[in-house]
């Protein structure tokens, strides 16, 4: 079994654009966008990968924060960031498909904005 | 310019199983641009995390889909052994890598029949199905199920399979590749599927790497992406070589799921030959605390399960990231300059699996 080191390193909103186009440039490509509730701030990660080593950038934002499309870096982003407004309402701007919240079709909006768990307990598997 | 009108395909269609929908803007009969809609029944697994323990929640990964359901499993339970930095028995990684390439060679003549179906050629369709029920019954065999396996868990496997069974499933298998041979010839060596096929549905190897395109799309479209390459399971003890094709056509699509299924056997046949002795699970004792993106090759491209965990027995973050989500934008890039009557088939060539999609 191979154990595979990955790299996350945390940035501002205002420094995603310029890495990104890094990235791109260096011959990244965009694997995913992915976005975590931890407490009441938001973890938005970048994913690139050239030749599999696999890279992350990350933001950590609260829901009022607007994030920058990088749609016009990588076109196909703009599947991860309607997604991200969608399910935890974080607005990204400038996207080059904006579906305006009906990416999902969602019951609740926004609806992993809102951690609806049971109490946490520390793990009993001993 | 010709006037442009909308026709919107799906998210009903005869070749669509799953719920997609697309705009196709066309002038005459050429679609000029597409826009893509999913959402249709977005099931938010993802958000169960929260109320099921991270062992059990390894049942809830593997119904993400029907088809690649063994993978999801895989991938989930690989990640969070590597954020709690257990070292699986080998034997376990061996017979992973033994269900991983049974699910993809299911699920690729899945894909033929659906495939040949949406073409018209009902012998096809019926023949690859047909072999898929061997490959089926192997699943079954060694698992206990057919769709649904259950077999993975954070550790290990719950079953081993026997040697003599082993020996079975590889004569077994030695049968279904003459007739894989039979079969993919009928189909790759038609004149009338390559004329339907070739040249139509492009996508270029730039276009394919930066629009986020994985599998079969991205390596018929000569990017050579195969996560088995990283080495998980036991990958890097198997001689393989991806399969890639540089025409970036529908028919290179169909070539690359069409080889895979011969690779995917002869992994197998690796496996068996090099298998160890030994216990097939470990005793896990407390939950993992930190984070990590799990990869593998699924049939239709590289999976991505992100994992993050606290210490406590319900993990903060589950997100998986399938092939067939990635794979929308370049579907919207190849199906510009399509003829309207070939959109259900081009779109069939990225095998889409909204299941996944829309985990």
């Amino acid at each position: 079994m191979t154990f595979e080191q990955q790299t996350t390193t945390p940035i501002e909103v205002g420094e995603l654009l310029s890495l990104v186009e890094k990235f791109k440039k260096e011959g990244n490509r965009l694997v995913q966008i992915g976005c975590a509730k931890v407490g009441d701030l938001y973890e938005i990660t970048y994913s690139f990968d050239k030749d599999f080593v696999f890279q992350n950038v990350r933001i950590t934002a609260t829901q009022d924060t607007k994030l920058p499309s990088i749609s016009d870096i990588y076109w196909g982003a703009f599947v991860y960031e309607n997604e991200i407004f969608d399910l935890y309402g974080i607005t990204v701007t400038g996207m080059n498909i904006d579906f305006k919240g009906t990416f999902y079709r969602t019951a609740v909006k926004h609806a992993f904005s809102v951690t609806t768990g049971k109490e946490d307990n520390p793990c009993l598997n001993r | 310019m010709s006037k442009q009108v909308i026709i919107p395909f799906g998210p009903q269609h005869p070749v669509l199983p799953e719920p997609l929908h697309l705009d196709l803007v066309l002038e005459d009969e050429t679609v000029v641009d597409v826009i893509p809609s999913i959402g249709y029944v977005h099931r938010g697994l993802e958000k169960l995390v929260e109320k099921r323990e991270y062992t059990e929640y390894v049942f809830i990964a593997e119904r993400i889909c029907g088809i690649c359901s063994y993978i999801h499993s895989n991938t989930y339970v690989s990640g969070v052994e590597q954020i709690m930095g257990l070292e699986v028995p080998e034997r376990a990684q061996y017979l992973r890598t033994i269900w991983s390439e049974l699910s993809r060679l299911h699920s690729h003549l899945l894909w033929l029949g659906l495939f040949a179906d949406g073409l018209g050629f009902e012998s096809v369709f019926m023949n690859a199905w047909k072999l898929r029920e061997h490959v089926l019954d192997e699943l079954e065999a060694t698992t206990g199920g057919r769709v649904i396996q259950g077999v993975c868990k954070v550790g290990g496997v719950r079953r081993d399979i026997s040697p003599e069974k082993l020996d079975e499933m590889v004569k077994g298998l030695k049968e279904l590749e003459k007739e894989l041979e039979r079969l993919t010839n009928v189909f790759l060596y038609d004149r009338s599927i390559a004329s339907r096929l070739k040249g139509v549905g492009m996508l270029g190897k730039e276009d394919a790497y930066y629009l986020g395109a994985v599998g079969p799309t991205a390596r018929g479209s000569g990017v050579p992406i195969d996560l088995r390459q990283t080495g998980y399971n036991v990958y890097d003890k198997i001689n393989f070589k991806p399969v890639v094709e540089m025409e970036g056509d529908s028919y290179a699509r169909c070539i690359v799921r069409a080889k895979e299924m011969f690779t995917s056997i002869d992994i197998i046949e690796q496996c068996v030959k090099k298998i160890p002795d030994g216990p097939v699970d470990m005793k896990v004792t407390g939950a993992p605390n930190g984070e990590f993106f799990s990869r593998a090759e699924q049939p239709r491209g590289e999976v991505i399960h992100y994992i993050k965990g606290n210490g406590t027995k319900h993990l903060v973050r589950h997100r998986v990231r399938t092939p067939t989500f990635t794979n929308i934008p370049p579907l919207v890039k190849l199906l510009k300059g399509v003829q309207l009557a070939d959109v259900p088939v081009v779109v069939l060539t990225i095998d889409p699996c909204i299941g996944c999609a829309e985990r």
